[in-house]
């Protein structure tokens, strides 16, 4: 749930979206875009096939040495885990790359930092979270695998080692992981808030400053976790005060959103009932979230059924409910098709009454001593009821997701067809067609504005980027380079043509994890030599189409000239324009 | 600490209602078609809304957490009795130092006196909570953690491990038995004593299959040449209430389907089913009855 | 043109560049190969704060287990071994920019040269060390093995990359307008010549400390 669907969620999102959102084409490395996919498609195959074959992970999500070393679990089963996850840190890790260079050099001209979505900001943020939280993961993974297979000391007190090294590495991405798996989410509430209150969104730059602070604060609060493993209070008093502060971001975001809608004109849209849904749960699981920072209160409840109420208000309602409203949201444009209202209104009611059912009790059976991870429990501890209710949410909100699931099919069957802009949108994504072609925008616009569909001078943009060679790219695959800061335009680069090889990296090493996993050295050795061959030949130097046939340098600075006159020549006409008007 | 609840509570009520009214409102408000959507950025109400008032609330919500933070850590009281718990798959080892006084499942405690439990765990992490009495402990393999524990009010609180443990994590329950000091200092003599020797007859037979049996490789009856250290103490079987920790009553019933097969009431624990016939299977749970 | 091999470039943008140079400005492979290098260079921060953090819980002598302290003067060869290597390898990239295509094969040989040299010394130092412990021997050896061992995993990495490029350089394929692939290979060599820097510290000079 928190490795293969919850963390990775954000990146089905952004690769669709994030191009869209910036006016460009692609993403910044298409064909390592493949192969992430690829990647993470085998490890998933991993992590499940292991279902089928009894073999599955059985430590629990944290893993905890040394109840998953060597001793307590033979076989093959947290291998399963440490590999996997492994393999599948080479696919998240990639797509952050991809996703960072790709929001700073490849926004369409004039979208400087502070006209950059909030949706954007939010992915970039998560991307640099996943590029520093995932070492300490990685790296306790490795450990692990190597005590597990070679005979390593790591986690073994006997030998000198320590199993609260786990826990710290652990925890050390785990909690920064609560906000990778948030905030894309955050961000895509930001997206739906302005769009159904009609007015841009509220206090963008401390939006953005809240989503940076957030995530930098996050490396910091890790052993709130760890409240009960008898560290020394003082180091406990300070990752209280830190875990206590982590709440203010969050603070932020929340009136932003809500002072969005008060001042704003609210349509109650499907997408918007979800945010709103949104809105409330999460302020449930923030205020527990503040009173886990209070160390005495957080030794008492932590591994009981309080934090299972908790997180799910954080994760489901934080996480789950705005990614529903994200693909309400950006159903019609994906699939160029309408959603029924009535379907979508069922499923959120639905779903928001079977999900509060199911996980409101449990705040209740954990402050009445319920511990987690428990399959069974004596009758006569007053803990009956409350499960009896959370059972039958747990019915309620099936019935909830399998009508969202009915929305959406019978969409695809006989949903209306989508125009363009079907909620008057604010962002990029919103001008082109719906679904929009593979080169997203036939004319690269130049931004204006956060919201440049809500101003005529984006808006116009599309039509008088038609003039530039640079922005109609209509040479081949071809796309604009921009500078980070003010996106001003750099270069037009050729897109890469389709290949397999990146299909090919991924199988080879897919076989050397699999040689690894089941101890067939020999395999895992070859594969990677495979996977060396065919990088090899992935990057090796291209020259271009153009290139082949005739030498650039003149004819190219020509070019470049004669875009920019045409370029000032616009300017000139529209600031004559403005002042006529 | 229960202010301390009440308190955060109060203000996660006053917060989740707060934004819940704005919500609803912003939602249902009708708005005369003519009034267009206000335009202002809204930093100011942002920054005070967003930030200073939380900041205040925060600080002061932390300030006051701090002395029971302090509260639950070492009271420096000279008089403290000191207990040793060991964690085992899935059991708890209960040891007074000093008085030779070794049980499983059940800590007797006296009343008004501070309790120094030492936490150390014979295999993977475990984790101390009675819920009642105090807040929770891990168990960490290759360290020795401290917990003191006080109470006042004399009863029988119920106990789990919390950090998951493998697989009868569910079934690994303990017992607080919190006794008037008179009490406790005559339960402490009584236990401290070897087993009783059987009164003959069927219990004295019980003994001898204890003996010979596989039970004494496992587990240690003082008195007796059964001294195993990998299974619970049974010296004193028959004075505890439960069973398996806290699994099933310690009843004579409960008693012989345990030892006859325990993975049926407990599946993959580590005692393996005792291929017993009837008579000899009397015969011991007439003896463990005997083991007050 | 770029490492991961996305993007060919086929003309500036904008206002022609002054004095005929290239574009300015970070292609996304820069920025490709920065953000690796980052996360990569986290993965070390752990690992050596694993070894602090594991050193400073240790009660006792460190390195426990009756290990001596690390010997220092073959550790300290190979470092100006690597540390030299870096040299050729800015000249190589400097000439490629210039087109100069000789110097540009020799100074990735150099490199190349410079790296195997640390490998090689690397490896007697492991036939030394595995007379006195292994990485199952106590905490401390899984540290020692596992930390050098993952560095000298990045110097292969480091030397398979120089290779292709050195092909690529013979094979014709970079000169004035295709030189980044040097450049963020460079990049790459630079840091794994830097991370040896805090490994020397952590593994070799602080036990002495």
């Amino acid at each position: 749930m928190i490795f293969l669907f919850a963390t990775p969620m954000s990146f089905g999102f952004g690769n669709f979206l994030l191009p869209l959102l910036l006016g460009t084409r692609d993403m910044a490395f298409p064909r390592l875009n493949a192969f992430t996919y690829w990647v993470f498609t085998f490890a998933g195959v991993i992590l499940f096939s292991s279902l089928l074959f009894g073999r599955a992970p059985n430590g629990g999500w944290f893993a905890y040495v040394p109840l998953t070393g060597p001793k307590y679990q033979p076989g093959i089963n947290m291998d399963v885990y440490s590999l996997g996850l492994l393999f599948l840190g080479v696919s998240t890790t990639s797509g952050s790359i991809n996703f960072i260079a790709t929001s700073l050099k490849l926004r369409a001209p004039g979208m400087t930092l502070n006209r950059v979505p909030i949706f954007v900001w939010a992915l970039v943020v998560t991307a640099f979270l996943l590029i520093f939280a995932l070492p300490p993961l990685n790296t306790a993974n490795a450990m692990l695998f190597l005590d597990r297979r070679f005979g390593t000391r790591f986690f073994q007190p006997d030998a000198g080692g320590d199993v609260v090294l786990w826990q710290h590495l652990f925890w050390l991405f785990g909690h920064p992981d609560v906000y990778i798996i948030v905030l894309p989410a955050l961000g895509i509430v930001s997206a739906i808030i302005p769009t159904f209150s009609r007015r841009p969104i509220m206090a963008y730059p401390l939006l953005v400053l809240a989503m940076v602070a957030v995530g930098i604060i996050s490396f910091g609060v890790w052993v709130h976790h760890m409240f009960a493993v008898g560290l020394p209070q003082l180091s406990l008093t300070f990752f209280s005060a830190a875990s206590m502060i982590v709440t203010i971001p969050s603070g932020i975001q929340m009136f932003a959103w809500v002072g969005t809608m008060l001042m704003g004109r609210v349509v109650l849209g499907v997408p918007m009932m979800w945010a709103m849904g949104f809105l409330v749960v999460f302020v449930i699981g923030g205020v527990t979230g503040v009173m886990f920072g209070i160390v005495p209160f957080d030794q008492q409840v932590t591994d009981s059924y309080f934090v299972v109420a908790h997180f799910h208000y954080v994760l489901f309602g934080g996480a789950v409910f705005p990614v529903i409203g994200g693909v309400f949201y950006w159903w019609p444009k994906t699939t160029g098709r309408l959603t029924g209202v009535r379907g979508g209104q069922w499923s959120f009611w639905l779903v928001f009454a079977g999900f509060n059912l199911t996980f409101f009790p449990m705040h209740i059976s954990g402050l009445l001593g319920m511990p987690r991870r428990v399959y069974t429990y004596p009758g006569g501890l007053d803990w009956d009821l409350w499960n009896l209710l959370s059972s039958l949410g747990a019915y309620l909100l099936l019935a909830g997701l399998l009508v969202t699931l009915g929305t959406f099919a019978h969409s695809l069957w006989k949903g209306a067809q989508a125009p363009p802009d079907p909620w008057g949108g604010e962002t990029l994504e919103w001008a082109t067609a719906s679904p929009p072609r593979p080169y997203n925008f036939p004319v690269i616009p130049t931004v204006h504005s956060v919201h440049p569909l809500w101003d005529q001078g984006s808006l116009d943009s599309f039509a008088e980027g038609a003039r530039f060679k640079d922005r109609v790219l209509a040479e081949g695959h071809e796309l604009l380079v921009t500078s980070e800061l003010d996106a001003e335009p750099e270069v037009a680069l050729e897109m890469p043509e389709h290949t397999p090889v990146p299909f090919f990296t991924a199988v080879s090493l897919f076989l050397a994890v699999l040689g690894l996993l089941l101890g067939v050295y020999v395999l895992a050795v070859a594969a990677g030599v495979v996977a060396v061959l065919v990088i090899g030949r992935w990057l090796w130097p291209r020259w271009s189409r153009r290139e082949a046939g005739h030498a650039p340098g003149e004819k190219a600075r020509e070019t470049a000239e004669r875009d920019a006159a045409a370029e000032q020549e616009a300017e000139k006409e529209k600031t004559e324009k403005g002042a006529g008007a | 600490m229960a202010g301390l609840w009440w308190l955060m509570f109060g203000i996660s009520l006053f917060v989740t209602a707060v934004i819940v009214v704005l919500v609803l409102w912003a939602a249902t408000r009708r708005r005369r078609p003519g009034v267009r959507a206000r335009m202002d950025t809204g930093q100011r109400y942002v920054t005070i809304t967003g930030i200073i008032l939380p900041a205040i609330v925060l600080v002061l919500v932390y300030v006051i957490s701090l002395p029971t933070l302090r509260a639950i850590g070492d009271p420096k009281d000279p008089d403290q009795l000191t207990i040793d718990l060991l964690g085992h798959q899935w059991w708890w080892e209960v040891s007074y130092p000093g008085s030779g006084v070794v049980t499983a499942n059940e800590i007797h405690m006296p009343t008004g006196r501070t309790v120094h439990l030492r936490l150390r765990t014979a295999d993977v992490n475990h984790s101390f909570w009675a819920p009642q009495l105090n807040v929770k402990t891990d168990l960490v393999a290759g360290r020795t953690n401290h917990l003191w524990l006080r109470t006042d009010r004399p009863g029988v609180y119920r106990g789990q491990r919390a950090e998951y443990c493998g697989l009868q994590h569910a079934r690994m329950a303990f017992h607080v038995v919190a006794q008037p000091p008179a009490e406790f200092a005559a339960w402490l003599t009584g236990q401290a004593r070897p087993a009783p020797a059987p009164p003959g007859g069927l219990a004295a037979q019980g003994l001898r299959v204890l003996e010979s049996g596989s039970c004494a490789s496992c587990h240690a009856v003082r008195g007796t040449t059964a001294n195993g250290r990998i299974g619970p103490d049974l010296t004193h079987l028959a004075s505890r209430r439960y069973l398996a920790a806290g699994t099933v009553p310690n009843t004579r019933g409960y008693l012989g389907g345990w030892i006859s097969n325990s993975q049926t009431i407990k599946p993959g624990n580590r005692m393996p089913p005792q291929p017993l016939g009837s008579e000899q299977l009397q015969a011991l749970i007439a003896y463990l009855e005997t083991l007050r | 043109m770029t490492a991961t091999g996305e993007w060919v470039p086929i003309r500036p943008v904008g206002p022609a560049p002054p004095h005929g140079k290239p574009p300015s400005g970070r292609t996304p492979a820069w920025w490709g190969m920065v953000l690796f290098i980052t996360t990569e260079a986290t993965i070390f921060a752990c690992l050596l704060g694993s070894y602090f953090y594991i050193r400073f819980s240790t009660a006792g002598p460190w390195p426990p287990g009756g290990i001596k302290d690390p010997e220092l003067s073959k550790p300290l060869i190979m470092t100006v071994l690597l540390l030299s290597s870096s040299g050729p390898m800015v000249w190589a990239d400097l000439a490629v920019r210039r087109g100069r295509t000789a110097q540009l094969r020799a100074g990735l040989a150099f490199t190349l040269a410079l790296g195997a040299a640390f490998l090689g010394l690397q490896a007697t130092e492991y036939a030394t060390k595995l007379g006195e412990f292994v990485w199952s021997t106590n905490v401390y050896g899984s540290l020692f093995y596992v930390i050098t061992g993952f560095h000298g995993l990045h110097v292969i990495v480091g030397l398979v990359m120089l290779v292709f490029v050195t092909i690529a350089a013979l094979a014709g394929k970079l000169g004035s307008r295709h030189h980044e692939r040097v450049r963020l290979v460079a990049f790459y060599w630079h840091f794994v010549d830097a991370v040896w820097i805090t490994i020397l510290f952590t593994i070799y000079l602080s036990p002495h400390l």
